[in-house]
């Protein structure tokens, strides 16, 4: 039982005969890029509003953004997978489920990831933002209210701006877990990069060939993603501030 | 140190003594001396194989399965046999049967020629059509309605690949849906997102006896294929397939068959007593009367 | 709107308590091995000696690098053919609770040792320069000066580090691993009543993670204070 080595199975063609093994790899790794970028768009978006929210003065606007936190932290990603799949369309108005549910069905998957891995995400965006602006010093906000910036404007030109420049290595981290974490769209369907591992085992019967390919792209993602966060990260640096050389 | 060097000496002791079991080969062998059978299951293919609420596996297979087990005790003349479940899904099972992880399973897996490059069947145990679940008042009769519809499909089955290929050849511009499990795959039917269930007519069954409408639902179409399933065994285990084949054809000929057929398709079911309804088919009154490890395609 | 059935649930809890217990087999199993492995990582990857800090910066990085989807897999799928092939061990061996215990061990060491090479970096120098002035070895200053300092400082980041494992194990899913999310999936899938199982679940995630998490969030009060 010794097994026999074989890379050049990715050259070989798929049953269907419209692609190669490799053009299979390659077409997963478009999907785990493609689905990784646009949910790391929406974590920021949401988390940036959700984290202002934490601490912002008052009760109820903090209490809204510690609740998204909360719910979104405290349940696994599978779980939350699942539901926008398949529970999301059964609780809106029918006319709009319905309307989703006839969607490409790659389409659709596509969709209940992306919402899925942009939530979740940004339920940790959130608190990153909400730890960027608390190291802020005091001063900062009272200067840009003193000078006559109206809250939302101190937010906008003052508070943010900073506090995004600090947290950009713990942003890091949670950008290259957007990543990981889409390996989870698999369960539902989404032939992204670890489905495909999958996939070619079931095909070609040569494990450890795919494996080891699928590894060592998700490797490369992270170098790529890493490297370009460091240029972030050292053109945005603050000068006399933690972090900082 | 010296462990480590006795013991292939051991091993090659061990292998030269003129065992009793001198000509058990394979499986059979391996059952003898590790006293164990590692069975592969289903853990929700209703009514073949499934867990009960006591995480028993019950199931139409799982008796035929435990027959064969019974016989292999009996042919080995083993006093005792420890019977390793193993649940298994559409995606592994052939891998692990393929590399010594499970035995024997039975539960429900077509045997065809492609398969039958990796893995040995044994005598069928039940044959099935390929067909359509599909609501009532959706006006779909045959496979040629789902032009340019979503059609949901169990991923790794053979209904997966017999619908992907139709599509192709017949331009029908079908969105096929995989999902991972049978249950999964009823609740895209179920849902709305997909017009049509394409997979094994007593699965299907199986699906629409759970349904919360039962009535809302029927199977329909002309099978786009017939299908034997067969229990898998290790490839080229000839002594270890005459047992099992044996168990089987004799549960066939005896009519003990027929009676466990009633048992999981005509009467109620554990866990919630569903009744499929599905009444014996033509091609396993012909399978009954003459058992055969043939492959349909 | 969706009609809710319900009535699955009842009748499936005993499956699900055992899901359950194999969920918290496989945290605690991770907890322990990770702080002990990830413990010895970070400090091998401190020891200033390189053939040493190599290959445990190489190992977390590898870990940190892959979707635990991918690691699950890798033990499930492919170590345990090497180790067979390797090892001439017996096929029949149920693999998938192994399987899932060590790939969870592994890879939360990865994470663990992240934090705990943080935790043993925020023990000031001047501590390690002391210790060596009474004549301790490098060995005896990390074992009795800076680690007990550094885990009193960790407690509350490893605590939220189990929390987040303890929500990942329903990845072995992926294996066909029954813990808890596993059952009520299975359950769901053999009934027809997926959502239901599937929101149950997500509920009970919701209570045993946040609660935890409130404790957490007070224990790391009492650190700070």
């Amino acid at each position: 039982m010794n097994y026999h080595w074989n890379w050049g199975v990715f050259l070989a063609r798929t049953p269907s005969g419209e692609s190669t093994y490799l053009g299979w790899l390659l077409q997963g790794l478009w999907w785990t890029v493609a689905l990784s970028l646009a949910a790391w768009a929406l974590a920021l978006l949401l988390g940036t509003i959700f984290g202002v929210l934490r601490t912002v003065p008052g009760r109820w606007l903090p209490g809204l953004g510690a609740a998204y936190v909360e719910l979104f932290r405290n349940v696994p990603l599978l779980v939350q997978l699942f539901s926008w799949y398949f529970v999301m369309p059964e609780l809106l108005p029918r006319a709009w489920g319905d309307a989703i549910k006839q969607l490409d069905p790659m389409l659709q998957q596509f969709l209940a990831a992306w919402l899925c891995l942009g939530t979740f995400t940004a339920a940790r965006v959130a608190e990153q933002v909400r730890a960027g602006i608390g190291s802020l010093p005091r001063g900062q906000r009272a200067a840009g209210l003193a000078l006559g910036l109206t809250l939302p404007q101190t937010y906008r030109h003052v508070l943010l701006p900073m506090s995004f420049r600090i947290i950009v290595p713990p942003l890091t981290s949670e950008f290259l877990n957007v990543f990981k974490n889409s390996a989870v769209a698999s369960t539902i369907g989404l032939i992204e990069l670890s489905r495909q591992s999958q996939q070619l085992v079931d095909y070609t019967a040569q494990p450890y060939e795919a494996f080891i390919a699928v590894t060592l792209l998700y490797l490369l993602v992270n170098v790529v993603v890493m490297g370009g966060m460091r240029w972030v990260e050292s053109r945005s640096r603050v000068p006399g501030f933690i972090g900082s050389k | 140190m010296s462990y480590r060097r006795l013991l292939p000496a051991a091993l090659a002791l061990a292998l030269a003594l003129p065992a009793g079991a001198a000509e058990l080969t394979g499986t059979l062998k391996k059952v003898k001396e590790s006293g164990t059978i590692t069975l592969g299951h289903r853990e929700s293919s209703i009514p073949f194989s499934y867990y009960d609420d006591q995480q028993h596996v019950i199931g139409y297979s799982q008796e035929f399965m435990l027959h064969a087990v019974d016989a292999v005790k009996k042919d080995l003349k083993l006093a005792k046999l420890d019977v390793k479940l193993l649940p298994v899904t559409s995606q592994n099972r052939i891998p692990l049967v393929e590399n010594g992880t499970v035995d024997l399973e039975c539960g429900s897996t077509t045997n065809n020629l492609e398969r039958q490059k990796q893995v040995d069947f044994s005598t069928t145990i039940f044959v099935i059509g390929t067909r359509l679940l599909v609501r009532k008042d959706s006006g779909i009769k045959d496979f040629p309605d789902l032009a340019g519809k979503n059609v949901v499909t169990t991923a790794g089955t053979t209904s997966e690949r017999l619908l992907r290929k139709y599509n192709e050849e017949h331009k029908l511009g079908m969105k096929i849906i995989s999902a991972k499990d049978h249950g999964e795959s009823f609740l895209t039917l179920e849902t709305g997102r997909a017009a049509a269930f394409m997979m094994d007519d007593a699965l299907l069954y199986g699906e629409l006896a759970k349904a919360k409408r039962p009535g809302d639902w029927v199977v329909v179409g002309k099978p786009m294929s017939r299908e034997a399933y067969g229990c898998m065994l290790r490839k080229g285990d000839a002594p270890f397939k005459k047992v099992v084949d044996a168990a089987i054809t004799r549960l066939m000929t005896s009519g003990e068959a027929a009676k466990i057929y009633a048992k999981w398709f005509q009467h109620p079911v554990p866990p919630k007593g569903l009744n499929l309804n599905f009444p014996l088919s033509d091609d396993m009154k012909a399978l009954f009367a003459h058992p055969n490890d043939k492959a349909l395609d | 709107m969706y009609d809710f059935d319900w009535s699955s649930i009842p009748g499936a809890l005993p499956i699900l308590a055992s899901g359950a217990l194999i969920t918290l087999k496989i945290t605690a199993t991770a907890i322990v091995v990770g702080i002990l492995w990830g413990t010895l990582l970070a400090v091998a990857r401190m020891s200033g000696r390189s053939w040493l800090a190599w290959p445990a910066a190489a190992y977390v990085n590898l870990f940190r690098s892959v979707p635990l989807v991918m690691v699950i897999l890798w033990f499930y799928l492919i170590v345990p053919q090497l180790l067979r092939r390797g090892l001439d061990i017996p096929a029949s061996y149920d693999i998938r609770m192994a399987s899932g215990l060590v790939a969870f061990a592994l890879f939360e060491s990865a994470y663990y040792s992240e934090i705990i090479r943080a935790g043993i970096q925020s023990v000031s120098k001047g501590q390690v320069s002391a210790a060596l002035a009474l004549g301790m070895t490098g060995g005896q200053a990390m074992r009795l000066v800076v680690l007990p300092q550094a885990f009193r400082n960790m407690v509350p980041l490893l605590l939220t580090q189990a929390i987040i494992l303890f929500q990942d194990t329903s990845l072995v899913y992926v294996i066909g691993l029954a813990d808890f999310f596993g059952s009520a999936y299975k359950v769901g899938d053999r009934d027809g009543r997926l959502v239901e199982l599937l929101l149950f679940a997500g509920f009970l995630y919701f209570l045993a993670c946040f609660g935890a998490s409130v404790l957490v969030r007070r224990l790391q009060r009492r650190v700070a204070a």
